[in-house]
């Protein structure tokens, strides 16, 4: 206890002396801030000089070995930091798929060699990576992906199509998985692939959705030579590795839903001004949605995220969230419609972008059906 | 506000289930039920878990109670809803409770020590309309020259058959509906002018309507100070919703795990039902329900305990979802048992029986939520 009351203090000093004072309330919006990489660096010198005295630290990746760029903390001292970070209102130094999806499960799985030359590079927010899992006929059927990679010496010649990879049109790398051997059984042919961006072949589409941004792209592989050895675990044991991450990225999504869901604006205070809390099937509505809200933010300080639970979680934080964002909008009304213009205030037109949006959460990561599945499977031990 | 560790609070769990299960399993409800038990409970069984602790749970030791929090109770009040033990453990929260918050010292020495030992039964006697309404009341305190009389009738009492008195919220000014002129009165079950007229519930617990004619009372009799009854009243009313609420979660549950375990063996079409998606889907919903529903029961619990600011809009948060969910988990286990599951043979139509009237008992989930609603401001 001693010790840890000692970090304490430790960490405080340095966070008050360190952490730029523009940084220290709340950003805008939940991809705003630093996502590293060479096609998107830091906005501001603020955030670039708070991402490097981190990055110094080690405490951009706390619990990562020191070797590897991390900060070498145990998950209790990583946890006071996180606690004294929030005191004093500190953003995030950076936000990356590498720190949250890949790190973990490359500390798992890669080689020494992989781990060196991947994760202090992630760790200092010098390169961006992005995910390359679903293709055109391979969504919810995710281990039905087709993009081949055959093995040439020691290369694998990568050719296939991947869709809403997130950012690949600002990302440096990305970890893909890809068809290995056709010959078995669909789960058992898949390898987890490392893949550098700028390798000839590839070609990035971003994808406009409903909300009018352009999150996702579509990417072509066409003859992409990749070495062998970017390959992470065996030829054929990419699933074991893809299902780690995913349990990561469950976790990371219920986690955004439930920042940006307590970000701002309550719907009750929304509703007032709107004039729609006169309306007692509303006001009624609305207090079943807060109160569903917070036993929501009290199931996840319960499980503190991972394992099939965290399917749970995703399954019940983004189904409450689309509800919170469909109340919102509808409590707006006429106000609620704007897609752009003068006549919308940046708030409503910013609220019916995040409604649009919202829709995508319980597609993304795995539907919502999926997460029933697997509910059903891991944790309730249901027949298939 | 009492502070027990998470090992403590298992060793309750663990000591409270294997009661339960060897002395009342849900066998035991449809045996008062068959024999048209007028108490509705078993008394012998209740001294029995007196001896546990479990009937003076929030009391202090001077009376014989355990020192203990509503969390630990709510642990109890869990495992016996897994059962559908029927006990007056809610009247320990509300009327004696108010005893115990309000109460002189005269009254508190006769009655707590007995109510510990599990053969005092203490009930609050509250509501006077259709649905439960707290500051609805009507009934009247009233002084007729040297006497103070008790006049009026409760719609909807908890466990009345078995109370040696009453808890009676009672008006001494203002309208029916208001927070103040409310009086909380101890009136004893055997005073002349108490009439009880005993209610069949479908889920056969034991509740009654109450009339009082006239009923003479003492200065010494009234819980608190006179006209603001509403203190102690609501103190109790949050302990005992949150209790409330811990027990449907605890049915809620059982009634689950029941079904999950049919859904595995029942089988149709030459495969267990539970690999069939429609099922599966539903199921998988339910247990999010339940888990989303255990977070605020738990945290009810907690915050009621420690008296924190937000309690009031925890417990109602916690009460109108666990009605939610509980009915909602058991119209589904009716449903995904089939035929077996419309037969009074199959334990799981007690579940819904049990269901409904608790969903109802202390405030129905609208009513939770405009509270939670006004508590918030809006």
């Amino acid at each position: 206890m001693g010790t840890l009351d000692a970090f304490r203090d430790e960490a405080r000093a340095w966070l008050e002396c360190n952490c730029p004072a523009s940084l220290r309330t709340p950003s805008a919006d939940g991809d705003d801030g630093v996502w590293g990489g060479t096609k998107s660096p830091p906005p501001s010198t603020d955030e670039r000089s708070w991402l490097g005295r981190m990055a110094d630290r080690g405490w951009t990746a706390p619990t990562w070995p020191r070797a590897y760029g991390g900060g070498g903390l145990s998950s209790e001292e990583a946890a006071v930091l996180r606690e004294e970070m929030a005191r004093l209102g500190c953003r995030a130094p950076l936000k990356s798929m590498g720190l949250w999806m890949l790190g973990p499960v490359l500390l798992r799985y890669g080689s020494d060699e992989q781990k060196r030359e991947h994760l202090p590079r992630i760790a200092r927010g010098e390169v961006r990576w992005c995910q390359g899992y679903s293709e055109p006929d391979a969504g919810s059927d995710l281990a039905g992906l087709r993009t081949r990679a055959t093995l040439e010496g020691d290369t694998y010649v990568v050719d296939g199509r991947k869709v809403w990879t997130s950012h690949a049109h600002l990302a440096d790398w990305m970890f893909c998985l890809v068809r290995t051997d056709p010959t078995v059984p669909k789960h058992q042919g898949i390898g987890f692939l490392l893949v550098d961006m700028a390798t000839p072949g590839i070609t990035v589409k971003p994808i406009r959705l409903l909300s009018g941004a352009s999150p996702f792209c579509e990417t072509l592989f066409e003859g992409v030579r990749v070495p062998a050895r970017n390959l992470v675990g065996s030829p054929n044991g990419g699933w074991e590795v893809a299902k780690a991450v995913l349990e990561h990225e469950r976790t990371l999504i219920s986690a955004m839903r439930e920042a940006r869901s307590n970000e701002g604006e309550t719907v009750a205070a929304v509703a007032r001004s709107y004039g729609a809390l006169e309306d007692p099937v509303t006001r009624d509505r609305i207090a079943q949605l807060e109160i569903d809200l917070l036993a929501n933010r009290l199931t996840m300080k319960r499980a503190a995220g991972g394992g099939p639970l965290s399917s749970a979680l995703k399954l019940c934080g983004t189904e409450i969230s689309k509800r919170r964002y469909q109340m919102l909008v509808e409590v707006t009304g006429y106000k609620g419609l704007g897609a752009g213009g003068n006549e919308f205030s940046r708030t409503e037109l910013h609220r019916a972008r995040g409604w649009l949006r919202s829709r995508a959460s319980s597609i993304e990561g795995g539907t919502s059906e999926i997460q029933l599945n697997i509910v059903a499977k891991r944790v309730l031990g249901l027949p298939d | 506000m009492t502070d027990v560790s998470t090992e403590e609070q298992e060793a309750i769990r663990v000591a409270a289930r294997a009661f339960v299960r060897e002395h009342a399993p849900v066998s035991h409800l449809r045996g008062l039920r068959d024999s048209a038990d007028p108490l509705g409970f078993s008394l012998d069984l209740w001294e029995e878990m007196a001896r546990l602790g479990y009937a003076g749970m929030l009391l202090p030791e001077r009376w014989g109670g355990a020192a203990l929090g509503l969390p630990e109770l709510g642990i109890v009040a869990e495992e016996l809803g897994r059962n559908l033990v029927p006990t007056p453990l809610l009247s320990g929260v509300l009327g004696a409770g108010a005893v115990a918050l309000g109460g002189s010292d005269a009254l508190r020495d006769e009655l707590l020590p007995a109510v510990c030992k599990g053969n005092r039964v203490i009930s609050l006697a509250l509501d006077e309309g259709v649905r439960f309404a707290p500051y609805a009341v009507n009934t009247r305190l009233e002084r007729r020259g040297e006497t103070l009389t008790v006049t009026g009738e409760k719609s909807f009492v908890l466990d009345g058959v078995a109370a040696g008195s009453f808890v009676v919220a009672a008006r001494t000014s203002g309208a029916p509906g208001d927070r103040d002129g409310l009086t909380l009165v101890h009136v004893r079950a055997d005073d002349p002018g108490v009439t009880t007229f005993a209610l069949e519930l479908v889920d056969s617990r034991s509740v009654t309507r109450l009339r009082f004619d006239g009923v003479v009372v003492e200065e010494g009799d009234i819980l608190g100070t006179r006209g603001v009854g509403a203190d102690v009243l609501d103190r109790v009313l949050d302990g005992g919703m949150a209790v409330l609420a811990a027990e449907m979660l605890g049915g809620a549950q059982e009634c689950f795990d029941r079904t999950l375990a049919y859904l595995k063996t029942r089988t149709q079409f030459g495969v267990a039902i539970g690999s069939f998606q429609a099922l599966k889907h539903r199921a998988a919903t339910l247990f999010c329900e339940i888990e989303l529903t255990r977070s605020l029961v738990a945290e009810a619990l907690r915050a009621a305990e420690d008296g924190r600011a937000d309690a009031p809009e925890l417990v109602s948060a916690a009460k109108a979802r666990a009605s939610d969910t509980y009915v909602l988990v058991t119209n589904e286990a009716v449903q995904m048992h089939g035929g077996i599951g419309v037969t009074d043979e199959a334990d799981i139509g007690l579940y819904l029986k049990r269901a409904r009237v608790s969903a109802e008992t202390l405030g129905c989930a609208r009513h939770h939520r405009d509270r939670f609603a006004r508590l918030r401001g809006y």
